[in-house]
């Protein structure tokens, strides 16, 4: 039985879905909530502290709300799509995960158990393409509920995301160059025997960190979404469990996004320090605190972007669009060629 | 029938079933999210055929930023999905179907003689290293030309999307 | 190992299903649509030519034209939107001044 659920066959990779989805769905339920406790810490209040202790049953709380609550769905709107958009946003959003690895290695009860869902050659390419299916939840869900903000602000919304998406995409273009592969465990093992990519490719870092805050609809790009110009933007029209779909899907990308900075620019699961005492210890031991290093960074980054959040005030949507185009993505391309001729002369 | 000739059968269901509704739905939203699921059909009919770098840019670039294209001017030229149907009478439908078919025919011919996929396939076939290394060699002149068409439509584009300035 | 009869069967009833769209289809953009279509039924031809022959000439092609659907998308879509700004419809039979 143990050797069907942690073997290499559909069954064992079916269970190692399960507990992947299991516990970024906690994750993305508990980031939840702490981006109400940072909140209200940063506005010198308490957040949540009612359901349990320093509020920490507040998402189930969340979640039986949603399911209790009454689902409207406009007269008007088009069955078909508003239905399919929050389930597409989701499954985008969740999808991305098969191939991030967690640790580098995972020895469970006596057994090495690889640490990623799918270990694709084409690696960081699955997180690319799934990503940019992940627009159409949002289109869909704008045009689908008939409504004129979800409308605007869908349209709004996905134009951001596939403008952001390409100086994304071309600023991990570098760390790929220095790095020679696509797959996210090569590009750690990397960093493990040099130094961290934040280092050699600090313009490239920042682009990514500014276009991952804009693919995800975060402040200070959310204008699509922010309460005083569109309502609600795209989920306007939206109740109950399939607005609960999209808040989940938001929260998921942001998980997604803080794993990405972590492996391609921090050094994933690596500390200095640490890999000197972990020689001595068992693989297993080894493997679980790598882990929690690299859960401790994913930690971090949450942290900023729910620091971000609350600090920064909105960009216009022109301002937002310029910025796109005008400074990152000729950042991004500048970022490439500069790489490609420190590569050249056999510096990087 | 392996695992690999299941799959492929059934997402040949799929890309046909959506091909399907790309040609005959009334509704030119409906058609543009079917073309996208096809898109995506064809990235895995990819997959299935060694092409893995190729399966992710299917995804990314067509399904993921043309289709996207596509569905803004959609949603903007006809907001209501009220849509358009067929643009010709039943009897011509029937001959250009009977046509197609004919066709259809005339392609199936090939099939005996096509070739067998060879066994032995190079070492990293399929995957960003292999294309990137032929792109920037043996079809060097290609790419660049690729890149200039690119640049012109680009600017064809803009201008030809621009509104008209009133005078 | 899928054999390549089935890639060209698939493929043909594939770009069949383009070309009655094309030649049925009133709005512009549905008859864009299933010009895609047959656009990827050669395009699934050369990959499966690709695999079957053993090089990777078919799947740079099928890269190249990947690149040309792209630039004929946005091209084709600007088109469309300038025309709709004219004459106020995509409908094709309405779209006929050159007729004599």
């Amino acid at each position: 039985m143990i050797d069907l659920l942690l073997g290499a066959g559909l069954v064992g990779v079916l269970f190692k879905i399960a507990l992947v989805l299991g516990v970024i769905m906690t994750v993305v339920g508990h980031v939840v909530l702490a981006e109400r406790k940072v909140a209200g810490w940063m506005q010198d209040r308490v957040g949540p502290n009612r359901v349990g202790p320093w509020g920490m049953l507040q998402p189930l709380a969340d979640g039986i709300k949603f399911i209790f609550k009454e689902e409207i769905v406009p007269e008007a709107a088009h069955k078909a799509t508003y239905v399919l958009a929050p389930i597409l946003a989701l499954t985008a959003a969740l999808t991305t995960f098969a191939v991030v690895p967690f640790s580098d290695r995972l020895v469970v009860l006596g057994r090495e158990v690889a640490p990623i869902i799918a270990d694709l050659d084409i690696g960081i390419l699955w997180i690319f393409a799934v990503a940019s299916l992940g627009v159409y939840g949002i289109v869909l869900a704008g045009w689908s509920s008939n409504s004129k903000y979800a409308l605007m602000g869908g349209l709004r919304s996905s134009a951001q995301m596939i403008s952001y998406e390409l100086s994304m995409t071309l600023s991990v273009v570098g760390v790929l160059m220095v790095t020679g592969s696509l797959r996210l465990a090569d590009i750690v093992s990397h960093q493990t025997a040099g130094v961290w990519n934040v280092l050699v490719q600090p313009v490239g870092f920042l682009v990514f960190l500014t276009s991952a805050f804009a693919e995800t609809n975060r402040l200070p790009f959310d204008l699509p979404e922010a309460e005083p110009e569109l309502v609600a933007g795209y989920h306007t029209e939206y109740s109950s469990m399939k607005f609960l779909l999209f808040y989940m899907a938001e929260y998921a990308h942001i998980v997604l996004a803080s794993s990405l900075m972590t492996l391609l620019f921090f050094g994933g699961w690596h500390l200095p320090f640490v890999e000197g005492m972990l020689a001595s210890f068992s693989p297993g031991i080894a493997g679980l605190v790598h882990f929690l290093i690299f859960f401790g960074k994913v930690c971090f980054f949450m942290f900023l972007y729910i620091w971000v959040r609350w600090t920064l005030p909105r960009f216009r949507y022109d301002q937002l669009m310029r910025l796109g185009w005008k400074v990152m993505l000729p950042l991004a391309l500048a970022n490439v060629a500069w790489t490609a001729a420190l590569i050249l002369w056999g510096i990087a | 029938m392996s695992a690999r000739e299941l799959v492929f059968w059934a997402d040949a269901i799929v890309a046909v079933m959506s091909a399907f509704v790309v040609v005959l739905h009334r509704n030119a939203v409906v058609c543009a999210l079917a073309l996208v699921m096809h898109l995506c059909a064809i990235a895995v009919f990819f997959l299935l055929l060694d092409a893995a770098f190729l399966f992710a840019v299917q995804v990314i670039l067509y399904a993921g930023a043309i289709m996207v294209l596509f569905l803004f001017v959609v949603m903007l030229l006809d907001p209501e999905g009220r849509g358009m149907g067929i643009r010709v009478g039943r009897v011509q439908l029937g001959l250009t179907i009977v046509g197609a078919s004919l066709l259809l025919m005339g392609m199936a011919r090939a099939l005996p003689s096509a070739m067998d996929p060879s066994p032995a396939l190079p070492e990293g076939f399929g995957g960003a290293h292999s294309v990137g290394r032929l792109l920037f060699t043996d079809y060097l002149f290609p790419f660049e030309l690729a890149s200039i068409l690119l640049l012109v439509a680009m600017i064809g584009a803009i201008h030809m999307g621009r509104k008209e300035v009133e005078r | 190992m899928i054999p390549f009869s089935s890639v060209l069967l698939v493929s043909a009833v594939l770009f069949a299903l383009g070309l009655v769209g094309v030649l049925t289809r009133r709005s512009a953009l549905t008859i864009f649509m299933s010009v895609e279509l047959m656009l990827n039924a050669a395009t699934l031809v050369f990959v499966g030519a690709s695999r079957a022959l053993g090089t990777m000439d078919g799947q740079l092609f099928a890269f190249f034209v990947m690149t040309v659907a792209a630039a004929e998308a946005a091209v084709g879509l600007a088109i469309v939107i300038a025309l709709f700004r004219r004459r106020r419809t995509t409908d094709m039979d309405q779209v006929s001044l050159l007729k004599w």
